[in-house]
């Protein structure tokens, strides 16, 4: 309670002051009261979006968690892993089928060579070109679900999963990430016709759906948890994709999807009747995720997005995104740790 | 009444008295010990037993006595016959005629439903233009489907599980169709909103496949109860039997010991009819038994568990279907500690159901009792195995990211050696061989129906004839006292 009220009270100043008294009072909290552990805890969990988290030494960590991935020029780009992928011969990469313009596979397609197509594909044959050499077949995708994610890299069933992957400080303690490709947010889709505005007051008593383990589900449980979502809001319907949720919009079992807006942007190319609302109501950024500690790799495909930025990314994002998403301003902007 | 009376007063057999004897008239005294001799009033009953005590006393009262006894055993034995036969012949017929037929029903609406879903997954799979053949096919089984849950309703009664059931299933099909159509719009144009729309079905399918399960084991426990109806020997019926052929040949032992003659045409005529009929009551049922005993161990055993076994591979192709349709997006944990796997759900299930499909079709083979019964059996195992092997490369070509590849080992044309050409041979051959044993248990059930068949009213006349046959036999006995 307390933690929160100071929170609250240091809301409006905004910005590193806020977060850097949050840290201080975390640590103290931490220090001198071990046994009032509740309270920091309290205190994370009020402040687990982008403000701070409670934990002493990790706090800073978790500032810009797309700035933390380590810059091309930091050390050697072909170590250990990146030899392991040229000797093998090909890249192994988790995407996803389902993403409409990201990751999918057009069933009427008759070409046999292009089987799956989108951004984050060709993100994909980028890289694969760069690392493993132009060549046939030199890129093994697996098709893998939102969940299973961060158990593939951990387990090695893939060199890195680039699958509309937003990078947060939850996943930066499993996986190292790329810098970031692409910037959305979570936003809210709803029937066009539907009262809902936005991600605000008009979501009280509406039924919302998001996908099991997504970041959108994290955070409606975290905004629902201190008050920033309404409270009679219903986030009980979780699905195992996100694409399930606008099957749901469209059997009318739910009032509205929170996705990412790339993602939402996606659906509501599939279905004409249901629109965007509001603007995005987080900030985030897909990256691609690898093996943690594969630094040399990470080196690697920063460099080849170093590249990609220059040469590839807009045409993609034309060829993809632009009728869903409006033109862009272009790739967003890069920091090292 | 006065033969239930007499019947009553005087048991039949050994205790009618012999010899005569005064009656012994000492009503028991009260536990008071009142003296008491003129009884104020007597009841119609002790009236009647002195009555018969006294025509006991004379040998034409008690050939009167035995003559009412003989009918009464003979007539009994009669009614009691008809009565268990019919029963039983009732019992019987329902196994042929109605049990066994909606029990195929209930096996029906649930393999068609999982046909149905499994063809809608096919042509799915081979694109926003479906094939015509898996189009058909849908088609067909929905419509079956929905036609035997029709029948399924009209013979459900009101207000039991199984019409609860039936009415869940009448609601949820137009649903799933409804599912099947969306996911086959977003499909032709391309869209992935498809394939979540028929995970969607899919998911339903699987709540109606087990609503579908249980009125199908509601049917098979409805004909089971209806075989052990018709199946055990009707001890009451034998036991009258006996005891009226006991007392027949103990009134004609009677007879000769008294007068020296040796036969009485009324009373052979009744022996014979009652040995006629407690015969046929016995023959007639033992083969009655034989033939349900054998169409229920070589027919309906083998039906069921072809069933479970056709249900198993349809199930195990859906899923087989829906790994790829779904690509990865539904997985689950299995196994615990530190043994937990995520797997695929449908890749999963699908292991499961072929596990389920060699264990059923081990059984068959077993059940199978002739080689015309055993050789579509064994040519299912048969496919079965290479189904397994090609499966296992189309996995590998699907985890090693060829999705054509894997797409084309299992719908793909005969080239390709698709796993959808295995199903297919698994199909048709448990298709044979259920009708093979439909037809195995509809001659085995129908002799023995056959063996009951006039059982019941040809003991019901039979008995007549006797009891009439004693009763002119006693008469004849007692024409010649006057």
């Amino acid at each position: 309670m307390n933690a929160r009220r100071v929170r609250a009270g240091l809301r409006g100043w905004g910005g590193v002051g806020a977060m850097a008294v949050v840290c201080v009072l975390a640590a103290v909290f931490a220090l001198l009261l071990p046994v009032a552990q509740s309270r920091v805890d309290g205190g994370r969990d009020a402040g687990a979006r982008g403000v701070a988290h409670g934990e002493q030494a990790r706090a800073e960590e978790c500032e810009a968690p797309e700035d933390q991935s380590l810059s091309p020029s930091s050390g050697p780009q072909d170590g250990a892993n990146v030899q392991a992928i040229k000797d093998r011969g090909y890249l192994t990469v988790g995407v996803d089928q389902n993403s409409y313009r990201w990751g999918y596979r057009d069933p009427n397609s008759t070409s046999e060579t292009t089987q799956l197509e989108g951004f984050d594909i060709d993100l994909v044959h980028a890289i694969a070109d760069r690392i493993v050499g132009k060549k046939e077949n030199n890129v093994r995708f697996r098709a893998i679900p939102t969940i299973r994610r961060i158990p593939a890299i951990q387990k090695g069933e893939v060199d890195m999963v680039v699958r509309t992957m937003t990078i947060n400080c939850a996943r930066l303690k499993d996986v190292a990430f790329s810098s970031p490709y692409f910037e959305t947010g979570q936003q809210v889709l709803a029937p066009r016709k539907s009262d809902i505005t936005g991600y605000d007051e008009s979501l009280a008593g509406k039924r919302i759906c998001s996908a099991t383990g997504s970041t959108a589900y994290d955070a409606l449980a975290a905004d629902k948890k201190d008050g920033d979502l309404v409270g009679s809001a219903d986030i009980r319907t979780t699905v195992p994709n996100q694409l399930d949720c606008l099957v749901r919009l469209q059997l009318g079992e739910v009032d509205a999807v929170v996705t990412d807006g790339a993602l939402a942007a996606s659906q509501a190319a599939q279905d004409p009747t249901v629109e965007l609302k509001g603007e995005p109501f987080t900030d985030e950024y897909y990256g691609v995720a690898m093996k943690k500690d594969s630094d040399d790799l990470v080196r690697r495909v920063n460099q080849v997005l170093v590249d990609y930025r220059e040469d590839g990314w807009q045409q993609s994002y034309d060829t993809w995104l632009a009728k869903g998403l409006g033109k862009s301003e272009g790739p967003p902007p890069v920091e090292y740790r | 009444m006065t033969h239930q009376q007499t019947g009553s007063a005087a048991p039949p057999g050994p205790p009618v008295p012999v010899t005569p004897t005064v009656p012994p008239q000492v009503p028991r005294p009260g536990p008071q010990g009142v003296p008491d001799t003129p009884p104020p009033r007597r009841t119609a009953w002790a009236e009647g037993v002195d009555r018969l005590r006294a025509a006991a006393t004379t040998e034409p009262g008690r050939l009167r006595v035995i003559g009412a006894v003989l009918a009464v055993l003979v007539v009994a034995f009669g009614a009691v016959t008809a009565w268990q036969m019919t029963e039983r012949s009732t019992a019987a017929d329902a196994v042929l005629n109605s049990s066994q037929p909606l029990s195929a029903d209930a096996a029906d609406i649930y393999r068609s439903l999982a046909d149905a879903n499994t063809a809608a997954s096919s042509g799915f799979l081979a694109g926003g233009q479906e094939t015509e053949a898996s189009r058909t096919r849908y088609e067909s089984d929905i419509r079956l489907a929905a036609d035997k849950l029709v029948t399924a309703a009209a013979n459900s009664e009101p207000g039991s599980p199984s019409e609860k059931t039936i009415t869940r299933l009448n609601k949820t099909l137009p649903e799933y169709k409804g599912l099947v159509e969306r996911a086959r719009a977003n499909n032709r144009q391309g869209f992935p909103l498809g394939g979540a729309y028929l995970r969607y079905a899919n998911s339903k399918m699987q709540v109606m496949l087990d609503d579908a399960e249980t009125l199908y084991k509601v049917e098979n426990q409805r004909l089971r109860s209806d075989y052990d109806d018709a199946t055990p020997y009707p001890w009451i019926a034998i036991g009258a039997g006996v005891l009226a052929l006991g007392a027949l040949v103990w009134v004609q032992r009677r007879n000769y010991r008294r007068t020296n003659r040796v036969l009485n045409h009324g009373l052979v005529a009744a022996t014979t009819a009652t040995a006629i009929v407690l015969l046929w009551l016995a023959v007639g049922h033992t083969v009655a038994r034989a033939g349900l005993n054998e169409s229920y161990d070589h027919g309906v055993r083998s039906l069921n568990t072809l069933n479970d076994a056709r249900i198993a591979s349809l199930k195990a192709r859906g899923n087989e279907n829906l790994t790829l349709v779904s690509r990865g997006a539904e997985t689950k944990e299995v196994g615990t500690g530190a043994d937990v796997k995520v797997v695929d759900v449908y890749d999963y299930d699908f292991e499961r159901q072929m596990k389920d499909l060699t264990t059923k079709l081990a059984a068959a083979e077993a059940l199978a009792d002739d080689g015309a019964g055993v050789r579509p059996v064994r040519a299912a195992t048969a496919n079965m195995k290479v189904w397994k092997d090609r499966h296992r490369e189309a996995r590998a070509q699907d985890d090693a990211g060829n999705y054509q590849g894997a797409l084309d080992r299992i719908i793909g044309s005969k080239a390709d050696e698709p796993t959808g050409e295995c199903f297919d041979n698994v199909d048709d051959a448990l298709n044979t061989a259920l009708k093979h044993e439909r037809v195995q248990f509809e001659r085995a059930a129908g002799d023995g129906l056959g063996a009951m068949s006039g059982l019941a009213a040809g003991a019901a006349v039979l008995a007549v004839l006797a009891a009439a046959g004693a009763v002119l036999g006693i008469g004849r006995r007692l024409s010649e006292y006057r």
